[in-house]
């Protein structure tokens, strides 16, 4: 049914003018709903960013980690597992070492070699703890490559110890299996992806520079590979585990990038 | 890309000089541009190259230098994508050809002295004067080498074969570090223009006026004349 207009004082008594409407009709062209929406989002998305403290919120951080777990994947497959870092020549290297961990080097509580004993879990054959004797009798290879830390920094390093394939493969560890999960004395958890632990340049460290290395660079035992970032070698290391399972780490625990690869 | 013009009753399609495409990837990489060099300064903080320049911390992304890394491996897709896109459309349009070719040496060495005597036109925004096409071509070339950079300091051992264009890590670091510098110093000249005369910012949201009659962005002769 339709309605006849009632009566108003609002009401125009005449149609409204149509000229105004011709006059900018420039104008009007220049505004339209959808141009006027999609600014609004760009805005929008721009004063989301001016909250400088977004990075902690949770629905924030679910975004950001689940990006870097796919980032871990991209970086699976970007691995060479035979493409070798490059070497350099002993001249240069630097002596001693840069220190790196999240407390300071005073902190560094030094590890009583003599009740030291490196133990052996999950897929593995021969799950017999080693002595620091032991494992210092091994054959080394020695590796110079460059240590890239994530904060940026880097120096040559010259390290040595049992290639880490010879020793899973002496222990009988289960090589196809995904993970290899490092325990530390200072509580310190790390953990590689299989390929990457078979890396030729993958090592057990137990010298630098030719002498046993010291107290703040992981005595009696260290993680030294030539494809990851300085965090991941882990140091002070007191258990090897195999596993399918994927053992969660400290750093990533704080937010890093667990695969950081280089 | 084409916009439908309202007043004639009859729908005749213009080509705009900014193709919808076009304004859409521009705002991504606004948005992008600004995670990717806050969250890169957050990590800069981490260990600078110059003792003397440290950001100040309320410029930049993340509380900690965790979070500043991931925000930047989370634009790095973004920026990385939106901007191949774009690459691929600049050529595959004939945009780039048309907007930023030829650059003649008399016209510039023209544009800068009407510059210089404060008689530089902004009659007609659709043709960029030498000046611009420059900083553009600058720009789209420092953005390029922005992310082989990067790619070479992500994956210095993966990708050595690209660490070694850029000698070694600290040096393909130090290229990253310009490349954002000139990044930003673009950027200030760019906002800077782009508010001194606000209609090439309302055309960025637009499409600004229309040019030429082709109902398509695909022609690789020059622009229309006007």
């Amino acid at each position: 049914m339709l309605r006849t207009p009632s009566k108003s004082i609002f009401r125009p008594k005449r149609g409204i003018s149509q000229h105004v409407l011709d006059e900018h009709r420039d104008l009007v062209q220049t505004i339209n709903r959808r141009n006027v929406l999609r600014g609004t989002l760009s805005l929008g998305a721009l004063t989301f960013l001016t909250g400088c403290n977004v990075s902690e919120a949770d629905q924030v951080q679910t975004v950001l980690r689940a990006v870097s777990d796919w980032n871990d994947r991209v970086q699976q497959l970007i691995f060479r597992p035979n493409h070798l870092a490059p070497t350099y020549s002993e001249a240069q290297v630097v002596k001693p070492p840069r220190f790196n961990a999240h407390y300071d080097i005073e902190d560094v509580k030094p590890v009583d070699v003599a009740g030291w004993r490196l133990e052996l879990a999950g897929r593995i054959a021969d799950k017999r703890p080693w002595t620091a004797e032991q494992i210092y009798a091994l054959p080394e290879q020695e590796l110079i490559v460059r240590h890239i830390c994530i904060e940026g920094w880097d120096y040559i390093g010259q390290w040595s110890g049992p290639n880490l394939r010879m020793f899973l493969e002496r222990i009988g560890a289960d090589l196809t299996a995904k993970y290899i999960a490092f325990r530390c004395a200072d509580g310190y958890t790390e953990s590689l992806d299989m390929p990457s632990a078979l890396h030729p340049q993958t090592i057990l460290a137990t010298k630098y520079a030719k002498e046993p290395i010291t107290d703040p660079f992981g005595f009696p035992l260290r993680l030294r590979t030539s494809t990851k970032i300085g965090f991941k070698n882990a140091k002070w290391i007191t258990s090897i585990e195999v596993t399918n399972d994927f053992p969660d780490t400290y750093y990533r625990k704080e937010g890093f990038n667990w695969f950081s690869g280089i | 890309m084409q916009s439908v013009a309202v007043d004639s009753g009859q729908n005749s399609r213009v080509r705009r000089l900014h193709p919808l495409p076009i304004r859409i990837m521009h705002w991504i990489n606004a948005v992008a541009m600004i995670i990717m060099i806050g969250s890169g300064w957050k990590i800069y903080n981490d260990e600078v190259i110059f003792g003397w320049l440290h950001f100040p911390e309320a410029l930049t992304i993340g509380r900690w230098a965790q979070h500043g890394l991931q925000w930047h491996f989370f634009g790095m897709w973004i920026i990385a994508l939106n901007g191949l896109v774009y690459v691929i459309y600049g050529f595959t349009t004939g945009r780039f050809k048309r907007m930023l070719l030829p650059v003649r040496w008399h016209e510039l060495m023209a544009t800068i002295s009407d510059a210089l005597r404060l008689r530089l036109s902004h009659d007609d925004t659709t043709k960029y004067n030498p000046v611009q096409k420059l900083l553009y071509i600058g720009i789209l070339c420092t953005g390029v080498l922005t992310v082989l950079s990067g790619l070479a300091i992500w994956k210095p051992i993966q990708f050595s074969e690209l660490l070694v264009l850029f000698y070694d890590f600290q040096t393909a670091r130090l290229v990253h570090f310009f490349c954002m510098a000139g990044i930003v110093a673009f950027l200030c000249i760019h906002i800077a223009l782009a508010l001194l005369v606000p209609h090439t910012l309302v055309a960025m949201v637009t499409g600004g006026p229309a040019v030429g009659e082709s109902a398509t962005d695909k022609t690789s002769k020059r622009g229309p004349e006007h």
